[in-house]
C-alpha cells in the first residue's frame, strides 16, 4: 500500500494504482479526455494532467501510479492553466460546429471545454478534411478527429481486425484505414466499437433517418417496422425517464407516434430462426459425419463478414438460417404482404438495430427472397433516438401500446437473442424438448450466460452430449477460430456475437463514454424473459401459425427460399 | 568616439548560440520513420533563415522552395510542382553567391533523388509514404534488441539479477556487452536531446559487476524435444545460438577448433579490455544450459578433422558461426621479413597465454580500426621501447572507438597518420628494419562522404621498426565450407537475413563469417535469429521471455545532467600490465546515470505503439 495526499486529503491504495483512480476512491474525478480503462491509456491528450508539489513537470494522472508520500494538486493554478491549454489547443484543430454533430450533447470535448470554461480559442483554426466514402455504413469524419487514438486501440486490443492505423507522421500525423485503402476494402466488420468509443462525433454511422421521412411521406407505400431485442434496453437512455417508464409498450407507442403503419418485433423472427436454425442442428447432429463441425450462429452480420473475410474456409460451419432481421424481413414481404394483398413493391420494411453491421446486411445481393429488397432501411438505436427527438416525441407522455400483430408475439428466447449467450439458450430450450418430449427445466442451460468473452459447457440430449461454446468480441472469436484450426478444442454447437457482451454492447447503442452497459442492458433481457409468459420458441403461437399457414415445416422447400443462405462472400462485404 | 571596439557577443547571440548546440544534439537523437519530405522543408527553413537577403535565388527562391514543398505535403501539388522544385533548385544551385544558398538548393536536390518516391507518393496518394516503424530508440539500434529502458531501470532500482537476466532475455553474453559493446544503442539515446546519451554500457556493467552473470541462473528449460543442433564454432554467436537453442529445448552440439570457447572474445580482444575470468562467468552461464562442448575439433576433410558431411548426416540442423579469423595481407615487399606479424597471429598468441617478445623493441603497427589499437595497446604492454600506429588517413577517419585512441595515445603510442605504407626494408638476415611509408595529403571528398588521400610530393619516409604488426581486417576460412558446397559471396558465406543458407536445408550461418569482421552485439544477434529459425524449421514455436517485472519511471523534473563515464586506471599504472583498465561504476553513479534514462519504453509513442517487446 502506498499513501498519498491529493488536494490536501491523505488516501492510502495498492501499490500500482494510478493517481486517477486514487483520486476517484476520494471523489476527485480528474476531467481526462482520451483515456479509456485498460484500452488508452496513453496519455496523449493531457487533460488529465495533475500537479505534483517540488516537481516543475506536470504528470497524467491516467498513466502515473502512486508513490508513496507524493502531494497532488489536481486543480493548482499550473494544472489548471495546462490542462485549459491543451483543451484550447485540441478545439483548435477539432471542427466546433457542435449545433450540426451527431454527438451535441454528448461529447466528451464539448462537456468538458464547458466545464473548463472556455468561450474562446486563441488559436487559428486548423480542421483536417480528408474525403470519405460516404456510402459506407460507418462514415469518419476528419474534421471532428481528436487523434485520441481510441477507435484504433478498440480495434487492436478488444476486437483486433486492425483496420485503423496511424497516418502520416509529425505534425500531420493522423488516424487512416490500415494500408490506405477505402474502408469499404478494409474487411472492417462493421462491429461499431470504435463509434461507441469516440468521445467526439468523428465515427458515426451511415445517417438514414432522412430515407424513413421518405418512406413515411411517399403514400404508395405501407412502412412496416420491427425492433431488435437490445434495442428495448437502450432506446429511453437519451429520454432520462425512469427506469420503470422505459417498457417495450412505450416504444411501441412512440413509433406508432412517428406514423409507422405496423409496429412488429424482431423477436417474433428471432423465434422463427429457433424453428429453422434448431432443425439445422439435430439434422447435422443426426448425420453427424456428413456435416463439418462445429456449427456457427449465423444472426450476427459482423460474425458472417468477419468469418467470411478471414476464415473463409469455416464458412460452410455457418447454419444457413438468416438472421432475424433478414427473416423478418423476407416474411414481411411474402407473408404479411400476402395476409394482406399486398405485393413485395407496396412494402417499405424498416429495422431499427442496435447494429451498423445490420445496414450492410440488408443491402446484400442475398437478401431479396421477396424478389425486392427484404429490409429497405435500417437505423441504429441512435438514429431511433433522433427520429423521435426531430419528431419532438416525448415517451413519458404517452400510454403503453402493444405491438402489431401478427409479427409481433415473441417468446421469452427471443428476446434474449440480444445478449451474449441468447441466441445458444434458446436453441437449447427448444432442441431439449424436441429431443426430451418434455420442456427442459427453466434453470438447464445457465452456464451459456455470463459477460466472459468465451464459455464453455456441455449439455446431455438423451444420448447425445453437447459440447457448446459462446463468444462475444471479435477478439475473442479470433481466438477461437485459431483454436478451432489448430485442433485443440472442439465443439459442437458454437454462438459468436461480434460485440462485446452481445447485441445489448452493439455499435449501433446509444454511447455513454467511459461506461460498459452491455452486461446492464443484458439483465433487463433476462428480466423480460423470465416476465414472458411463453419462454420457448416452439410455443409461439404466431409462429407454429405460420408453419401451418405458409412455411410448411422448417427446412421445408419454402423455408429454404425465404429463410436460408450460403453466406457466401459478396461483393460488398468488400 | 573610439575609432575601433572590441566586439563581444550579447544576450541572444549567445542564448542562439546554444540554441545552435541544442538543434544539433536534437538531430543527433532524431527518431526513425520521419517523414523525409518534412524533414527537407524543415531544414531549408532554417537555411533561408540564414540568407542575408542580397540575391534573388537565395533571398526569394528558397520561400518559393518552401511553398512548393508545403503544396507537396498538404495534396496541393503535382508532378508540376516537383519538376518545378527541381529547375528551381538548379537556378540556386548555379546562381546563388554563397553557400547559403548554393548548399541549401543542393540538399533539397539530393532530396529529389534520394526519397523521389516519397514526393510522389505524397503528390498521387495525398500522404506519406513512410510508415513509421515506431520502437525505443536505444533498443531498435541494438542488434539483438536488449531491453535497454528495463535493465536501466533495475540496475536504477539495485536489482542486478533482475537486470542480468532481463538482458539474457536478448543476449546470453551480459558481460561481454558490459566490457566491450561499441554501444550502438546509445547513438540516438533521446537524452541526448537534453545533455548526451546515457551510459548504456556502463549500466550494464553495474549490473554484471553486482550480479555476475554465472551468480544468475539461466531459466528453466522447455521440455526436451530430442533435436540435435549442430554449431560450428564456439564465439558469441555459436554460444548465443547454442544457449537459446537449450531453452528451447533442442541439445546444442558445439565444434570449436581452438583449446578454449570464446572465439574473439579470448583470440582477438586483449586481457586488459575483457579478462579472461570475466569472459568465462559468461561462458560457465551459457554451458549451465547443457550444451555439449568439442574442442579441438576442426571442420574439414583433412585427416582428425570431422567433415561437413558427417555433420549434416548426424544431425537435424547446422549452425555456421566460424568467425572471421584468418590474417589479410597488405601486399606490399618486404611483408614476409622476420618480424613481420598478423593482428590474428599476435592477438591469438596473447590469448593462448603466449605472448610473443616485444620487450624494448620498437613496433610499428599498420592500420587504424580497433583491432589495430588492441595491437599497439597489447604491445605497449608487452614491453615495447616504442610502438608508432601507421596509418593512410587522418586520426579523424580511422574506424576504431575515438576512446581506443585515445587510450592508446595516452599509453604511448605514437600515432603517425597520412603515411600509407610503401615496403618494408629488412636486414642482411631477413628481419624487419623499417617500414617505408608513403607520406600522404587529405584530398577530395568521394560520394560516401569520406576524404581521399593523394600522394604528397616528398621523399618516402622511413619508419624503423624491429616488429611490424599487420592490423588491416580479418578474413574467412572459407575452403572446407566451399567444398562441402556451400555458397560463398565476397569471401563470406552467403546467408539470408533469417541466418538460413538457400538452397541448404536445415544448415544457417552468422556472425563474422557472413557479415566480415563486425561487433560482438551483431554476432551475438546473429546466433539469437539463427535459435528462432532453427526452432522453427525444426517445427516449434517456442517462446523465449522474461518473467521480471520493471519498477515504474520515478516521477522527476528531466533537469540537464552531466553523463557518468566509466573511469579508467591511471595510464602510468595500466600500461604496464594486461589487468583491466576500467573501473566499474559506484552505487551512487550508477543510481544517478540510471535516473537521466528517459524511459522511452513508457512515455512517447511506446505508450501506444512499438513499446516493450517481452518475448520472441
Amino acid at each position: 500500500m502506498v499513501t498519498l495526499t491529493i488536494d490536501g486529503q491523505q488516501v492510502t491504495v495498492p501499490e500500482g494504482t494510478t493517481i486517477m483512480q486514487a483520486a476517484a476512491s476520494i471523489g476527485i474525478e480528474i476531467p481526462r479526455l482520451c483515456f479509456l480503462k485498460d484500452i488508452n491509456e496513453i496519455s496523449a491528450c493531457k487533460v488529465c494532467v495533475v500537479e505534483i508539489q517540488g516537481k516543475q513537470k506536470l504528470v497524467t494522472s491516467c498513466s502515473t501510479a502512486c508513490q508513496e508520500g507524493l502531494v497532488v494538486f489536481t486543480n493548482s493554478p499550473k494544472a489548471r492553466a495546462v490542462r485549459r491549454n491543451n483543451v484550447e489547443l485540441i478545439l483548435s484543430q477539432h471542427d466546433c460546429l457542435c449545433a450540426t454533430c451527431v454527438r451535441s450533447g454528448n461529447c466528451s470535448l464539448q462537456k468538458l471545454s464547458n466545464d473548463l470554461g472556455i468561450y474562446d480559442i486563441p488559436y487559428e483554426r486548423q480542421i483536417e478534411d480528408v474525403p470519405w466514402n460516404q456510402e459506407f455504413p460507418l462514415i469518419r469524419d476528419s474534421k471532428k478527429c481528436i487523434k485520441c487514438m481510441r477507435c484504433l486501440q478498440i480495434c487492436d486490443k478488444v476486437q483486433k481486425l486492425h483496420i485503423w492505423d496511424l497516418e502520416n507522421t509529425a505534425s500531420r500525423t493522423t488516424i487512416g484505414v490500415t494500408g490506405g485503402v477505402d474502408i469499404a476494402d478494409a474487411n472492417c466488420s462493421l462491429c461499431g466499437q470504435c463509434i461507441t468509443h469516440c468521445p467526439v462525433g468523428a465515427l458515426k454511422e451511415r445517417n438514414d433517418v432522412p430515407k424513413i421521412y421518405d418512406a413515411l411521406a411517399d403514400e404508395s407505400k405501407v412502412t412496416v417496422v420491427q425492433v431488435a431485442p437490445a434495442v428495448r434496453t437502450a432506446w429511453a437512455e437519451a429520454f432520462n425517464i425512469p427506469a420503470e417508464m422505459a417498457t417495450e409498450g412505450r416504444m411501441v407507442a412512440a413509433l406508432k407516434k412517428v406514423g409507422f403503419d405496423y409496429v412488429f418485433d424482431t423477436n417474433y423472427a428471432a423465434d422463427v430462426t429457433i424453428w429453422e436454425e434448431g432443425t439445422e442442428l439435430l439434422e447435422r447432429l443426426a448425420n453427424r459425419d456428413r456435416n463439418v463441425w462445429p456449427m456457427f450462429t449465423s444472426c450476427c452480420p459482423g460474425w458472417v463478414s468477419f468469418l467470411n473475410m478471414n476464415y473463409k474456409e469455416f464458412v460452410p460451419n455457418l447454419s444457413t438460417t438468416k438472421s432475424p432481421q433478414q427473416i423478418f424481413g423476407a416474411l414481411t414481404k411474402t407473408f404479411f404482404a400476402k395476409q394482406k394483398g399486398m405485393e413485395a413493391k407496396d412494402i417499405c420494411s424498416i429495422s431499427i438495430m442496435p447494429c451498423v453491421s445490420k445496414k450492410r446486411e440488408a443491402a446484400l445481393m442475398s437478401m431479396r427472397a421477396s424478389g425486392k429488397q427484404d429490409v429497405d432501411i435500417v437505423l441504429t438505436t441512435r438514429e431511433l433516438i433522433r427520429l423521435l427527438k426531430s419528431e419532438h416525441i416525448n415517451p413519458a407522455t404517452l400510454p403503453e401500446v402493444p405491438f402489431d400483430n401478427p409479427l409481433g408475439s415473441s417468446t421469452g428466447a427471443a428476446v434474449i437473442f440480444g445478449v451474449t449467450g441468447g441466441v445458444m439458450e434458446a436453441a437449447l430450450r427448444t432442441a431439449y424438448k424436441v429431443v426430451m418430449g418434455e420442456e427442459a427445466p427453466m434453470d438447464a442451460f445457465l452456464n451459456v450466460r455470463g459477460h466472459e468473452g468465451r464459455k464453455e459447457a456441455e449439455f446431455k440430449l438423451g444420448d447425445v452430449t453437447l459440447r457448446t461454446c459462446t463468444v462475444s468480441g471479435l477478439g475473442n472469436a479470433r481466438k477461437l477460430m485459431e483454436d478451432l484450426k489448430a485442433g485443440r478444442v472442439r465443439y459442437d454447437f458454437v454462438e459468436v456475437m461480434a460485440c462485446p457482451g452481445g447485441c445489448v454492447g452493439g455499435g449501433g447503442q446509444p454511447i455513454h463514454d467511459g461506461e460498459e452497459l452491455a452486461c446492464a442492458r443484458g439483465q433487463k433481457l433476462y428480466a423480460l424473459d423470465e416476465a414472458r409468459a411463453l419462454r420457448q420458441s416452439h410455443n409461439n403461437p404466431d409462429v407454429v401459425e405460420l408453419y401451418n399457414k405458409f412455411l410448411g415445416k422448417p427446412l421445408g422447400e419454402l423455408s429454404e427460399k425465404l429463410l436460408h443462405t450460403d453466406h457466401v462472400k459478396e461483393k460488398n462485404y468488400q | 568616439m573610439s575609432r575601433l571596439k572590441i566586439e563581444t557577443p550579447d544576450q541572444a547571440q549567445l542564448t542562439v548560440e546554444r540554441l545552435y548546440k541544442d538543434l544539433e544534439r536534437h538531430i543527433i537523437a532524431s527518431p526513425p520513420g520521419l517523414c523525409p519530405v518534412d524533414l527537407q522543408l524543415s531544414f531549408l527553413k532554417v537555411c533561408h533563415a540564414q540568407t542575408c537577403g542580397k540575391c534573388v535565388p537565395c533571398r526569394v527562391g528558397l520561400g518559393q522552395l518552401q511553398k512548393l514543398m508545403e503544396d507537396v505535403l498538404e495534396g496541393r501539388a503535382t508532378m508540376k510542382t516537383l519538376d518545378l522544385i527541381e529547375s528551381t533548385a538548379n537556378n540556386i544551385t548555379d546562381s546563388a553567391d554563397c553557400a547559403i544558398g548554393f548548399e541549401a538548393a543542393h540538399m533539397v536536390l539530393a532530396g529529389l533523388v534520394g526519397f523521389r518516391e516519397d514526393y510522389i507518393h505524397h503528390i498521387k496518394k495525398g500522404k506519406c509514404s513512410v510508415r513509421a516503424n515506431h520502437s525505443i530508440p536505444c533498443v531498435a539500434l541494438c542488434p539483438a534488441q536488449v531491453d535497454i529502458p528495463g535493465y536501466v531501470a533495475l540496475v536504477g532500482a539495485g536489482r542486478y539479477a533482475d537486470a542480468v537476466k532481463l538482458i539474457r532475455k536478448d543476449n546470453p553474453f551480459p558481460t561481454a556487452c558490459a566490457l566491450i559493446c561499441e554501444h550502438p544503442c546509445e547513438a540516438r539515446c533521446r537524452r541526448s536531446m537534453i545533455d548526451a546519451p546515457v551510459n548504456i554500457r556502463g549500466m550494464k556493467r553495474k549490473a554484471v559487476d553486482e550480479a555476475p552473470a554465472n551468480t544468475v541462473p539461466v531459466p528453466e528449460k522447455a521440455a526436451s524435444t530430442g533435436k540435435k543442433v549442430a554449431i560450428i564454432g564456439g564465439g558469441p554467436s555459436g554460444l548465443s545460438a547454442a544457449y537459446y537453442l537449450e531453452l528451447m529445448g533442442h541439445h546444442a552440439v558445439i565444434f570449436e577448433e581452438k583449446a578454449k570457447l570464446g572465439g574473439m572474445l579470448r583470440y582477438g580482444i586483449p586481457n586488459y579490455r575483457f579478462p579472461r575470468v570475466r569472459l568465462q562467468e559468461d561462458i560457465d552461464a551459457i554451458l549451465s544450459t547443457g550444451a555439449e562442448v568439442h574442442l579441438n575439433s576442426r571442420i574439414g576433410n583433412a585427416p582428425g578433422e570431422i567433415s561437413f558431411d558427417e555433420l549434416r548426416a548426424k544431425y537435424d540442423a547446422i549452425y555456421i558461426a566460424i568467425g572471421a579469423h584468418t590474417d589479410k595481407k597488405i601486399g606490399i615487399e618486404g611483408e614476409d621479413s622476420h618480424g613481420v606479424m598478423s593482428a590474428v597471429e599476435m592477438l591469438r598468441a596473447i590469448g593462448d597465454e603466449n605472448p610473443p617478445d616485444f620487450k624494448d623493441k620498437n613496433v610499428v603497427v599498420i592500420g587504424g580500426g580497433n583491432v589495430a589499437m588492441d595491437c599497439t595497446r597489447s604491445a605497449i604492454r608487452l614491453g615495447a621501447k616504442k610502438v608508432v600506429i601507421a596509418y593512410r588517413r587522418r586520426q579523424d577517419d580511422m574506424t576504431a572507438l575515438p576512446e581506443e585512441i585515445e587510450g592508446a595515445i595516452a599509453e604511448g603510442a605514437e600515432l603517425y597518420g597520412l603515411q600509407s605504407p610503401h615496403h618494408i626494408e629488412a636486414d642482411e638476415n631477413g628481419n624487419v628494419a623499417a617500414l617505408w611509408a608513403e607520406p600522404q595529403i587529405i584530398g577530395p571528398i568521394d560520394a560516401w562522404g569520406r576524404a581521399r588521400t593523394i600522394r604528397k610530393k616528398v621523399d618516402l619516409e622511413r619508419i624503423p621498426a624491429d616488429i611490424i604488426v599487420v592490423a588491416i581486417g580479418q578474413g574467412i576460412e572459407i575452403a572446407p565450407f566451399e567444398e562441402a558446397g556451400i555458397k560463398i559471396k565476397k569471401g563470406t558465406i552467403s546467408a539470408l537475413a533469417s541466418s538460413e543458407l538457400a538452397n541448404n536445408e536445415g544448415v544457417f550461418a552468422g556472425g563474422d563469417c557472413v557479415t566480415g569482421p563486425a561487433t560482438v552485439i551483431r554476432a551475438i544477434a546473429a546466433g539469437k535469429v539463427a535459435a528462432a529459425n532453427i526452432d522453427e524449421y525444426l517445427g516449434f514455436q517456442h517462446v523465449i521471455t522474461c518473467d521480471v517485472n520493471i519498477p515504474e519511471p520515478i516521477i522527476d523534473d528531466k533537469r540537464p545532467c552531466g553523463r557518468i563515464q566509466i573511469a579508467l586506471e591511471e595510464t602510468g599504472k595500466r600500461k604496464k600490465t594486461f589487468e583491466p583498465i576500467e573501473c566499474g561504476l559506484t552505487d551512487q553513479e550508477a543510481c544517478q546515470e540510471a535516473g537521466r534514462c528517459l524511459r522511452c519504453d513508457k512515455f512517447g509513442i511506446s505508450a501506444l505503439k512499438g513499446g516493450r517487446t517481452t518475448k520472441w
